[in-house]
């Protein structure tokens, strides 16, 4: 298979992402200083963390003075998902992709970064990975530090309009792939009712974290996709190229 | 809130989220061959965008109807296949305009 080695086509795909991440990372920014803390800890938590989610739940608990166990377990619970999609991503690099340059793409291995990337239908050199990782990483650090210092100063109106943006994004990300896939399609919608039941019947919404219920819902979605919907065959997929 | 205290916790949350990411990628080192996991792992970006995304997304904004609006919006525009820029600037657009319209409305 072809294999995508461009630095610059990698920067241009991350450019969309960096947009969005400046939204999010600007909203975390503006929350995680009216939590109480400094703004180079809000900068140093995104820049190490490169993770929304993540981090959203993770500084209440930095605040409540919560033990390492609890930080450290609830961190895994809400980015085990990315394993998923580091293992996934893993199939799709070509042969430059040396040991250390995983070390590092890893480090900025976030689901829009993962969707993006992982949608390209080619194989994935280090140059683009380099191109595509560094883009979204400096909107994220730079959104966070816009939001710290300056949050307070935007109308809540223009910070509302912006909380959309991510999740316009990954809607951006799926719906092409499921008007063409049928079972993409479905699999999307099944995954849509879990994610459903696990927000809105009480029981599990009281006793399942929203990290935990993301796993538990993107891996029965798959799982059944998988068996009812498998790949076709590799040397068939190899031929036309796609899927 | 104090720098030493800051720096373990943010140790510990950075360490876990890295090597969640970068230990399955640097130790699958072959190409899967069964069918099965290549199916699953092909089908789990769009589970889990699809899981993130609803129904967080209706709570995305300070109104229901304007995440509503907004959504409907990244729909439409994503199913034409309009570039993630796009999509995400005229959903935060569209969200902006009604709830001008909302306030302008209310008062």
């Amino acid at each position: 298979m072809r294999e995508q080695n461009n630095f610059l086509a990698g920067i241009r795909d991350g450019f969309p992402i960096c947009l969005g991440y400046l939204s999010v990372a600007f909203a975390f920014g503006i929350t995680a200083v009216n939590s109480g803390l400094d703004i180079w800890q809000a900068v140093l938590i995104s820049m190490l963390n490169v993770t929304s989610a993540g981090q959203l739940a993770g500084v209440p608990i930095m605040i409540a003075g919560g033990t390492l166990i609890e930080l450290g377990a609830t961190q895994l619970i809400i980015n085990l998902r990315y394993s998923l999609m580091s293992i996934s991503l893993s199939q799709k690099f070509g042969k430059s992709m040396r040991l250390v340059d995983k070390f590092l793409v890893s480090f900025v291995n976030t689901d829009e970064v993962f969707a993006v990337s992982s949608s390209k239908g080619m194989d994935l050199g280090r140059r683009y990975m380099y191109g595509i990782t560094l883009t979204p990483f400096l909107g994220w650090t730079l959104g966070t530090l816009l939001g710290a210092v300056a949050g307070n100063i935007l109308p809540e109106i223009v910070i509302s309009a912006l909380g959309i943006a991510i999740y316009a994004m990954f809607v951006a990300i799926v719906t092409p792939v499921a008007r063409k896939e049928r079972p993409v399609l479905f699999c999307s919608l099944c995954a849509i009712a879990l994610s459903c039941v696990f927000h809105y019947v009480p029981f599990l919404k009281n006793h399942i974290s929203s990290g935990f219920a993301i796993i538990i819902c993107t891996i029965i979605a798959s799982v059944i996709f998988a068996i009812a919907f498998p790949l076709p065959k590799e040397e068939e997929v190899d031929d036309n190229g796609t899927t | 809130m104090e720098p030493l205290k800051f720096l373990v916790y943010l140790l510990v949350m950075a360490g876990v989220t890295y090597l969640v990411r970068m230990l399955p990628m640097v130790l699958v080192r072959k190409k899967i061959k069964n069918t099965f996991i290549r199916s699953f792992l092909y089908y789990v970006p769009y589970a889990v965008l699809s899981v993130m995304t609803i129904p967080a997304i209706f709570y995305s904004t300070s109104y229901l109807v304007s995440a509503i609006i907004g959504f409907a919006v990244a729909l439409v525009l994503s199913y034409l296949n309009r570039s993630l820029l796009t999509v995400a600037a005229s959903a935060c657009g569209a969200v902006l305009v009604v709830e001008l319209v909302m306030t302008y409305l209310i008062k």
